[in-house]
C-alpha cells in the first residue's frame, strides 16, 4: 500500500515537473534588472525581499538586483544615474523629481496610505494640536515634511522646526519636545526605549482630505517604452510578493532579518514585526486580502494641489502622464 | 480504608501524619527563610559587585570627561588658531589612552553660513595620531553626537554605536558644547568631542562572574543592550523588545526602572529563560545601566541541597518511627487479639484454649491476668453449676414421682361410684408446685352416707404433701360410720397435735352427706367457706360458725352444722388456691368474683369444675402460681328413682 502510493505520488510529481515545465517559455533568458529602496533593509520592504527569494521574480522573467537605500543615497538619483530601472519613492518626492524633470512614472501604489505621525510627551504638557504652539518639533527634511507641514499649517500652529536625524535619541533624551516619526518604525522604537504608549501624544497626519500615500514603485519613462513586459512582470512579481509577505509574516520576518544580519544592522524580530503588521495595514487599508498596487485619483490629486499650494510644485502633474495604470500590468 | 480498621494502623496513620505535617511546616518555614536570607546576602555582594565595577567604570569615563571638558574650556576661553585646534586634539588623543578619537565640530552659523562645515578629527589608527575631516564625510549638525547636546545644552554621552570606520569595536562618545560670550550674548559655536572605544568596559563587564552561569550585561539610556554573553543580543534588542516578544510587563517595568537610573534586586528572567535575581545599577555619568543575573537554582542550590538533605532525614526518621510505632502497637494489640481469640473459644465451651501469657507488667499485662483469673473462676463455677444442676434435676425427677403418687392417692374421679345415683361429684387440682399442701376426698362410710373432705395444709412442698398424706390418713382412718363430722376431726386432730414438733396444721372442711335425706352434717376447720347453690337459687356461703384449724392444739372440740340438700343443689368446695389468685395488677380473685362466676355455671359437674379453674388460671394469667387450686362439685340428686 505505502509503496503504491509512493509511486503514485512519484508519476505525480514527475507529471507536475513536466507541465511546470513546459507552461515556461522555452529558453526565454532571464530579464537583469535592479530595484533602488529607499531605506536599508527593513521590513518596510519585506514584500520585494520576499518576492526575490522565494523567486517569485524569476518566475516572471526578471533577474532582480535589489539596491539598498541609506543616509546619501536617493532611489531617485539611482533611477536617473542608470544606476537601478526600478525605485522605490515616495509620491510626494517623486512628484518634485518629476516637476524637476526626472521623467519618472508611477507604475504601482504599495502603501496607500500615510504612516507619518508627530509623537509628543504628555509630560510636555502636550494633549492637543494647540499645545504643539511654539514647541521644538523635530521634522525630517524634504518631502518628508510635507504632511507635517501641511497638518501644522492646517490646524495654524506654529512651532520650532528642528531637523531630525535618522535617531529619535534626540526626543528620547528631552532635546525636542515633539518628534516626527513613522508609525511602523520610530514610534515603535519610542516604546521599546521605554516610553509607555500611554505617557505619548500621537498626531496621525493622514486625513480624508489629504491621505498622502508613500511607498509606490517609479521607472523611467524610457525604460517602460522600451520593454512594458519588464515593467509588467515585475509589477506582478512585487505585488505577489507583498501578497506572500503580508500571509505568511513569519517566514518573510527570516527573510528580512537574515538581509539585516548581511548589512550588519541591528536585527530586532520584535520591532520587524510590528512593522510588517503594520505596513500591512497601509498596504491593504479596506482589509481585503488583495494587494492592489493602485494609486488613487483623488489622492494625487489632492496632493498635487497642497504641493502647489506650499510652493513644493509649481505646475500641476496630470494623473494620465504620471501614473501607469495598474490594469496595463494584469 | 482496610489498613486503618486495626489500631496499630490508626496508630501509625495518625502518628506518621501529624509528625509530618510538623516537619513540613518547619520545613517549609527555614527553607523560606534560609532562600531569604540567602537573596540578602547575594543582593549585598551583587551590590559591593556592581559598585566596584561601576567605579572602575567610572574613574575611565571620568578621566575622559575631564579632558573633553578641559578640551571644550580651553575652546571657549578665546580665539585658537586652526594649527592650535588641531594640536589639541593630537594631544588629546595622544596623551588620552582611553580616547579614541576626538574632534571639535563647529556650528555652521558660526562659519558664516547654514551650509558652511567644520570639523577636524583627530584618531588613532594603528600605532598612529590620524586626522580627517568629518565635515568632508557627514552632515554633522544632523548627528545625535552633535545634535543632541547642542540641543540640551550639556555634556552627552551618545548611545553606544559598532564603530565600522576605523576601530571596528564598539564605541560611545562624549560630546560636550562650547560656547562663545555670556549671558545674552552666549552663542553656541560648536561640540567637542570625544570617542572611546569600549572593548575595556565590555571586558570588563564580561569579567563579571557570579556563582556558575551567572553574568552581567550593560544597558544603554534607551535599554538597548550593549554587552551581553549572547552577542547576537548586543545593540540589536532592548529589554523592551524582549519583554514585548515574551509579553511580560513586569519585565518592561524593570527595565523602565533600570533606565531612570535606579537600582535594586528583582526577580528576572533571561534571554534564554532561565528564572533569576537581578541586581541593577546605574553607570551614573553615561545613564547606563549595569546588572548582573544570579541564576536562581545556583544561588539557592545551597539552601536546596540542605532543604534536599533534611527531607530525606525527615522521611527517613518517619519511615522509622512508623516501624517503631508498628512495633508498639503489635506488642500491645497482639495480646488483645489472642485474648479475643481465646474469648471467642471460650464462650464455645471451650476452657483449655491458651491464654496469652500475661507478663509483661503494664496494663495489657494485667488485663491478661486478670483474663486468666477469671477464666478459672468461670470454669470453677461451670463446674459447680453443672454439679448443682445435677442434684437439681434429681430431685425434680424425685418430686415429680412424689407428685405422682400424691395425685396417686387421690380418689379417682372416674367410673365415681356408678352404681350410686343419688349424687354427681367431681374434684380437680392443679397444684403450684411438684407436689402440694391441698387434697380433697371422698367416700362412703356406708351406704347412706359419703364424706367429703377439702383440706389444705399450712405451708408447700414436700413437708405440706407429706402432712396432706398423713392428714388424709388419719381422716380416713376415723371416718367411721355414725361419727360426726366433729368427731372425726377432733380425733384427727387429736393425732396429728400429739406430735406436731413442726407445728404444722391444715385447715379441712368434712362434711357427711345423708344419700337418702340430703341431710349434710358439716365441720369447717378454719377453712373456706363452701359455696351453695340452691337448685334456681343464687349462690351463698354455706353457713357455720368458722372453728379452729386442726393440729394446731390438741383436745378441741369441733362442733357440726347441718343443712338439707334438696335434689339438684350443688355445693361446692375449694381451697384459698381459687380466692387468692391474683392478677397482674396485684388483685385477688376474691370470694365476690368466685360467687359471681359460680352463679352462670349451669353444664354438668365436671364442665363447671373446669370452667372455675379456667376462670382462675386465666385471671392469674401471666403470673407464677402461687398456690395450689383444688375444688370440688357435688350435686345432690335424692335417693334414686328405684
Amino acid at each position: 500500500m505505502t509503496r503504491l502510493f509512493a509511486l503514485l505520488m512519484l508519476i505525480g510529481m514527475v507529471m507536475l515537473q513536466a507541465t511546470a515545465r513546459a507552461e515556461q517559455p522555452p529558453a526565454a533568458p532571464l530579464k537583469k534588472a535592479t530595484l533602488a529602496l529607499l531605506w536599508l533593509p527593513q521590513a518596510q520592504f519585506a514584500g520585494y525581499y520576499v518576492a526575490l527569494d522565494k523567486g517569485i521574480y524569476r518566475r516572471h522573467g526578471i533577474d532582480l538586483t535589489i539596491l539598498p537605500g541609506g543616509p546619501g543615497r536617493s532611489p531617485a538619483n539611482a533611477l536617473r544615474d542608470g544606476q537601478a530601472d526600478f525605485a522605490l519613492m515616495w509620491l510626494g518626492t517623486a512628484l518634485q523629481r518629476r516637476a524637476a524633470g526626472l521623467p519618472i512614472v508611477n507604475v504601482a501604489q504599495i502603501v496607500q496610505r500615510s504612516s507619518l505621525v508627530l509623537v509628543a510627551r504628555k509630560a510636555a504638557g502636550i494633549e492637543t494640536v494647540a499645545d504643539l504652539a511654539g514647541r521644538k518639533v523635530g521634522l525630517w527634511g524634504d518631502d518628508l515634511a510635507v504632511a507635517p507641514r501641511a497638518f501644522l499649517d492646517r490646524h495654524g500652529v506654529t512651532v520650532q522646526p528642528v531637523p531630525q536625524s535618522e535617531t529619535v535619541n534626540l526626543f528620547l533624551r528631552g532635546g525636542v519636545d515633539v518628534a516626527s516619526a513613522m508609525w511602523y518604525n520610530e514610534y515603535h522604537t519610542i516604546l521599546n526605549a521605554g516610553v509607555d504608549a500611554d505617557e505619548l501624544t500621537v498626531f496621525r497626519l493622514g486625513s480624508d482630505e489629504l491621505n498622502i500615500p508613500e511607498d509606490g514603485l517609479y521607472t523611467l519613462k524610457t525604460i517602460l517604452a522600451r520593454d512594458p513586459a519588464l515593467v509588467d512582470g515585475f509589477v506582478r512579481a512585487t505585488l505577489e510578493g507583498w501578497q506572500e509577505a503580508i500571509a505568511n509574516p513569519e517566514p518573510a520576518l527570516d527573510i528580512v532579518l537574515a538581509r539585516m544580519r548581511e548589512a550588519k544592522l541591528p536585527a530586532d524580530r520584535v520591532h520587524q514585526k510590528w512593522m510588517l503588521s503594520r505596513l500591512a495595514e497601509v498596504i491593504r487599508p479596506s482589509g481585503d486580502d488583495a494587494v492592489t498596487g493602485e494609486l488613487s485619483r483623488s489622492d494625487l490629486d489632492a496632493l498635487v494641489a497642497e504641493l502647489q499650494r506650499t510652493a513644493l510644485l509649481r505646475a500641476p502633474i496630470g494623473y494620465d502622464d504620471f501614473v501607469r495604470p495598474i490594469d496595463a500590468a494584469r | 480504608m482496610l489498613l486503618a480498621k486495626t489500631i496499630a494502623a490508626r496508630l501509625i496513620l495518625v502518628t506518621v501524619l501529624c509528625t509530618a505535617l510538623v516537619f513540613a511546616l518547619v520545613l517549609g518555614v527555614v527553607d523560606y527563610r534560609s532562600q531569604a536570607i540567602v537573596e540578602a546576602e547575594a543582593a549585598q555582594s551583587a551590590r559591593h559587585l556592581a559598585q566596584a565595577s561601576v567605579y572602575r567604570v567610572e574613574a575611565v569615563l571620568g578621566a575622559v570627561t575631564k579632558t573633553t571638558e578641559g578640551l571644550a574650556r580651553t575652546l571657549e576661553s578665546g580665539e585658537i588658531g586652526d594649527q592650535e585646534l588641531r594640536t589639541l586634539l593630537r594631544r588629546s588623543v595622544e596623551s588620552n589612552p582611553e580616547i579614541f578619537g576626538a574632534a571639535a565640530a563647529f556650528e555652521p552659523a558660526e562659519l558664516g553660513g547654514p551650509e558652511r562645515r567644520y570639523a577636524p578629527y583627530y584618531f588613532r589608527s594603528g600605532d598612529k595620531i590620524s586626522s580627517m575631516q568629518l565635515d568632508e564625510t557627514e552632515n554633522y549638525p544632523l548627528h545625535d553626537w552633535y545634535q543632541i547636546p547642542r540641543e540640551l545644552g550639556r555634556a552627552q554621552w551618545s548611545e553606544p554605536y559598532y564603530d565600522e570606520g576605523g576601530s571596528k569595536t564598539l564605541m560611545a562618545s562624549l560630546s560636550v558644547p562650547f560656547y562663545s560670550g555670556s549671558g545674552e550674548q552666549r552663542r553656541i559655536r560648536g561640540i567637542v568631542t570625544a570617542d572611546i572605544a569600549l572593548d575595556w568596559l565590555t571586558k570588563t563587564v564580561d569579567a563579571i562572574k557570579v556563582l556558575d552561569t551567572g553574568y552581567a550585561f550593560l544597558l544603554s539610556r534607551n535599554g538597548t543592550v550593549i554587552t551581553h554573553p549572547d552577542a547576537a543580543r548586543m545593540l540589536n534588542e532592548t529589554i523592551f523588545s524582549v519583554a514585548e516578544a515574551r509579553d511580560d510587563p513586569a519585565m518592561r517595568e524593570l527595565g523602565r526602572r533600570m533606565i531612570r537610573g535606579e537600582s535594586g534586586f528583582a526577580p528576572y528572567l533571561t534571554f534564554k529563560e532561565v528564572k533569576s535575581r537581578l541586581y541593577y545599577a546605574p553607570i551614573p555619568s553615561t545613564g547606563w545601566t549595569l546588572a548582573i543575573v544570579f541564576p536562581e537554582a545556583e544561588l539557592f542550590a545551597d539552601v536546596r541541597t540542605l532543604t534536599l538533605t533534611v527531607t530525606a532525614m525527615g522521611i527517613a526518621g518517619l519511615l522509622l518511627l512508623a516501624g517503631i510505632t508498628l512495633r508498639i502497637a503489635r506488642s500491645l494489640t497482639r495480646p488483645l487479639g489472642e485474648l479475643a481469640a481465646a474469648t471467642a473459644a471460650i464462650s464455645e465451651g471451650r476452657f483449655d484454649v491458651r491464654l496469652p501469657s500475661g507478663n509483661a507488667q503494664d496494663e495489657v499485662g494485667a488485663l491478661s491476668r486478670a483474663f486468666r483469673a477469671m477464666t478459672i473462676a468461670l470454669r470453677e463455677h461451670i463446674r459447680r453449676l453443672v454439679e448443682t444442676t445435677s442434684a437439681k434435676e434429681r430431685i425434680e425427677g424425685e418430686l415429680r414421682v412424689a407428685h405422682d403418687i400424691q395425685m396417686s392417692i387421690l380418689p379417682k374421679m372416674l367410673p365415681l361410684l356408678p352404681q350410686r345415683a343419688e349424687f354427681d361429684l367431681h374434684a380437680a387440682m392443679v397444684t403450684a408446685k411438684e407436689v402440694g399442701g391441698d387434697f380433697y376426698d371422698f367416700f362412703e362410710i356406708d351406704d347412706n352416707h359419703l364424706c367429703l373432705v377439702i383440706a389444705d395444709v399450712a405451708g408447700k412442698g414436700v413437708p405440706a404433701a407429706l402432712f396432706m398424706a398423713v392428714t388424709k390418713t388419719l381422716l380416713k382412718a376415723n371416718a367411721k360410720a355414725g361419727r360426726s363430722a366433729a368427731e372425726i376431726l377432733g380425733k384427727v386432730n387429736d393425732e396429728i397435735a400429739r406430735d406436731n414438733e413442726q407445728s404444722m396444721f391444715v385447715t379441712v372442711f368434712c362434711g357427711i352427706l345423708n344419700l337418702k335425706s340430703g341431710e349434710l352434717v358439716y365441720t369447717n376447720a378454719g377453712h373456706n367457706p363452701p359455696v351453695l347453690m340452691r337448685r334456681g337459687a343464687a349462690p351463698e356461703w354455706l353457713p357455720g360458725k368458722p372453728q379452729l384449724v386442726v393440729g394446731a392444739m390438741p383436745a378441741i372440740g369441733y362442733c357440726s352444722s347441718s343443712i338439707v340438700l334438696e335434689r339438684g343443689d350443688r355445693l361446692m368446695l375449694y381451697t384459698d388456691g381459687v380466692t387468692e389468685a391474683v392478677d397482674l395488677d396485684g388483685t385477688f380473685y376474691g370470694e365476690q368474683r368466685l360467687l359471681q362466676d359460680v352463679a352462670h355455671t349451669s353444664g354438668s359437674v365436671r364442665d363447671d369444675v373446669a370452667a372455675l379453674i379456667t376462670a382462675v388460671e386465666s385471671f392469674a394469667a401471666g403470673t407464677e402460681p402461687a398456690d395450689d387450686i383444688t375444688v370440688m362439685l357435688v350435686e345432690f340428686r335424692g335417693p334414686g328413682l328405684e
